[in-house]
């Protein structure tokens, strides 16, 4: 098999197949959410819903308050109990957000829906911001922007991103294999939406029976590309040049390479929204970790909190479990939370529990492996430096803003340096010192 | 229980700089046991000692003077005091040789700020501060003994490379100097050797593959070029196999921290060395330059590293 691939990389141990081989389960409805107004990047939504006031599933609760913004609704049947600030640690700030008591089983909201092919471009696009459909593969852009691209630029691509090159998660996985007819409607709704005819699959070949399966079922309507089982493989630079050979300009966006990169659950998304009326308020996660009792893969409600979850899902922490560290995504990107009691948000693709490992940072021998697997072409051991020297511009003019935080160059640091905590304050600092400026 | 948080990635590797170090010395052993056969068990007990006097050195060096309670020994002492006692030769006397390592590790090692922040390599450093200080022992060369058996073979003779530099003669074999039996520096003279233990290193990614390559690479092209003009100069094979150049460019040169960070780099670093080596062979007093085109190139690591940066992801050709 050909396998597609880019520069640099890490091979860490992936710790799949704790969940890969389990199918996804719904789970049952939780009796309390709390739903985040800020589960997407950009501005906050607005709550439109007060203390008291009864809603129901898919109900609009949040309204967008700016460009780059969300529709954010209700994932269950049920009152509003309280609208107050909390904090979130995905977004490392408080932002306001809703609790709901469930009162009684679903009774929906549903958004205009029906057979795709009756609806005009713009009434697609008007359904999938409705929705409130972010990117599900953890940036939680939102949908409906990076579907309309301006104008001038020219998309003739359209990839599909199934890499999942983060270790432990499955749930993209267990997306292909089970829910591949409804990707597909959603894949071809986007084309609608796009007018592009060439659309890509990056897969990689840890996962053969996905790429097999799909090969098999999207004949001729979407190309499998087996790509190399190396991480950051489904970061969506290095994903558009395995699979397409373009590089995305520094400081540009796909789009300037006339490309689109889509996740697999947002697909699965967009079909629900479409076709069913459904705006997301739930998804798929993985939920798993060493330290939990019973991994799977399960369909929740988007708001449900963690230690709902893994009580009831995963059957809780194993006996004898002193420390662990619970994870927002998967070990490498994801974000340790410091209260069990936080909700998922929409980008939520995986909850890992991992016992913790103390490491100490010592000095840099200059080994060159963080330059030499670094997928941005940067050199890890110097934004270090800089950064901890304070020297922001120095840092800028050699790339500082292009690093995408993948944390290979941590990883593989026989020092063990945390370059990534240097790289991500430098940047937040260099930002502030900008006035947001770019 | 208790909830720790922590930044990512919240995978590391398991490799540590202490491991990195252990492969350094595994790879060297090849070589060190065949000093032992070629120049008796001194020669190998000279490296033994240098490992572990280096490490208690460096140990006094953190804990007391420099007064890091949280230092644990990462072994990259050792590996200063195996590399010094290969660059010096058997008629090197033990406390010369101390003193020698005093210095690479006090000075060119800790001097600077220690492990990652030293410019020069360390045990070069201290080669080359014996070279000056103590000339007679550090240029008394002695004939292989070939035994196990024996402490030391005090037959002294001259190096091939001194010999061809005052005669313009070659007076070995190429298999000698390719097993190493010739005079020379304790581990310097077995290439076989050095080779074994080189592979060892590549096979363990523990090694900047560019700068060997483009090392010996120009010292072929050049002593190529010059013997076409005067076969006097020697053949570019007798230039490889001889001399420090091998365990130079094999293990010297590639010293993580005193060489370039990127490919580009690691390539111009190892073609100035190999230019100044045979600068020194052909023009200058000694007879070999491997060890201070080394240095002279240590130091030029931060331009080298200032000006040949790796390309960024999507940054346009200019």
């Amino acid at each position: 098999m050909k396998l597609s691939t880019f520069l640099g990389g890490v091979h860490p141990p992936e710790n799949k197949s704790l969940s890969k081989d389990i199918p996804i389960k719904k789970a049952p409805l939780p009796e309390k959410v709390v739903v985040f107004m800020q589960q997407h990047a950009g501005a906050p939504a607005k709550p439109i819903v007060q203390e008291g006031d009864k809603v129901k599933t898919g109900q609009i609760i949040g309204e967008p308050t700016g460009f780059v913004s969300a529709y954010v609704h209700s994932p269950v049947t049920g009152t509003v109990i309280a609208v107050k600030k909390l904090s979130n640690v995905i977004f490392g700030k408080a932002v306001e957000a809703v609790e709901i008591q469930r009162d009684s089983d679903d009774m929906w909201e549903l958004l205009p829906h029906g057979d795709y092919t009756k609806f005009s471009r713009e009434e697609l696009l008007d359904i999938i911001q409705k929705a409130g459909i972010v990117g599900l593969g953890g940036a939680m852009f939102p949908t409906h922007i990076k579907l309309n691209p301006p104008k001038d630029k020219k998309i003739d691509t359209l990839i599909i991103n199934g890499a999942e090159c983060e270790p432990y998660l499955t749930i993209d996985h267990r997306m292909m294999l089970e829910k591949y007819e409804e990707i597909l409607l959603g894949i071809e709704i986007v084309k609608k939406i796009l007018n592009v005819e060439k659309v890509y699959i990056g897969i990689e070949n840890n996962k053969l029976d996905a790429i097999k399966l799909l090969e098999e079922k999207w004949k001729g309507k979407v190309e499998v590309v087996p790509l190399k089982t190396k991480y950051p493989q489904g970061a969506e630079k290095q994903l558009i040049y395995a699979i397409t050979n373009r590089k995305v300009p520094r400081g540009g966006l796909p789009m300037d390479v006339g490309v689109v990169v889509q996740n697999v659950s947002t697909m699965f998304a967009i079909k629900e929204a479409v076709i069913d009326g459904k705006p997301l308020v739930e998804r798929g996660l993985t939920l798993t970790g060493e330290a939990i009792n019973n991994p799977g893969n399960w369909w929740v409600r988007i708001g449900t909190p963690i230690s709902w979850i893994i009580n009831n899902l995963g059957n809780g922490f194993k006996t004898g479990v002193e420390e662990v560290k619970v994870l927002m995504g998967g070990p490498m990107m994801g974000i340790p939370v410091n209260n069990l009691d936080t909700p998922i948000l929409k980008g939520n693709n995986g909850i890992t529990s991992i016992f913790p490992v103390k490491q100490q940072s010592t000095f840099c021998i200059r080994c060159s492996y963080c330059v030499n697997v670094c997928p941005m072409g940067l050199q890890p051991y110097l934004l270090d430096l800089l950064g901890k020297k304070k020297k922001y511009d120095d840092a800028v003019a050699i790339g500082l803003m292009d690093c995408i935080e993948c944390g290979s160059c941590t990883y593989i640091c026989p020092a063990k340096i945390e370059h990534v905590k240097t790289i991500k304050l430098a940047k937040k600092v260099y930002r502030a010192l900008r006035g947001g400026k770019k | 229980m208790k909830l720790v948080t922590g930044n990512a990635p919240h995978l590391r590797s398991n490799d540590t700089t202490a491991k990195v170090m252990l492969d350094v010395i595994i790879a060297l052993i090849p070589a060190l046991i065949g000093s032992w056969y070629f120049f008796g068990f001194y020669a190998f007990f000279l490296a033994i000692f240098g490992a572990v006097v280096g490490e208690l050195f460096e140990l006094f060096i953190m804990k007391v003077l420099r007064n890091d309670k949280n230092f644990t020994p990462n072994g990259s002492a050792a590996v200063t005091g195996i590399l010094l006692a290969m660059n010096v030769s058997p008629a090197t006397p033990w406390w010369v040789f101390l003193i020698g390592l005093i210095f690479a590790l006090g000075v060119a090692k800790h001097a600077f700020g220690g492990l990652g922040m030293n410019i020069f390599n360390p045990a070069l450093a201290g080669r080359a501060f014996l070279l000056v200080s103590f000339p007679v022992y550090m240029t008394t060369w002695y004939k292989p003994a070939l035994s196990f058996s024996k402490w030391v073979d005090a037959q002294t003779t001259a190096t091939p490379l001194a010999i061809l530099k005052e005669s313009g003669n070659i007076d070995v074999s190429y298999w000698d100097l390719f097993i190493g039996n010739r005079a020379g520096s304790i581990g310097e003279t077995s290439v076989l050797l050095l080779l074994v233990g080189f592979l060892y290193l590549v096979i363990r990614k523990r090694i900047k593959i560019m700068i060997p390559i483009s090392y010996i690479g120009t010292v072929f092209v050049m002593s190529a070029i010059f013997y076409l003009v005067n076969p006097s100069f020697g053949t570019p094979l007798f230039h490889i196999l001889s001399g420090g150049l091998m365990l130079g460019a094999l293990f010297m040169a590639t010293d993580m921290v005193t060489s370039p960070m990127t490919i580009k780099g690691q390539f111009v670093f190892g073609l100035g060395a190999g230019i100044m080596t045979m600068l020194i062979r052909y023009f200058a007093g000694y007879p070999e330059g491997v060890s201070l085109s080394i240095l002279l190139m240590n130091s030029l690591v931060p331009l080298i590293d200032r000006h040949f940066q790796p390309r960024i992801f999507g940054e346009v050709k200019s």
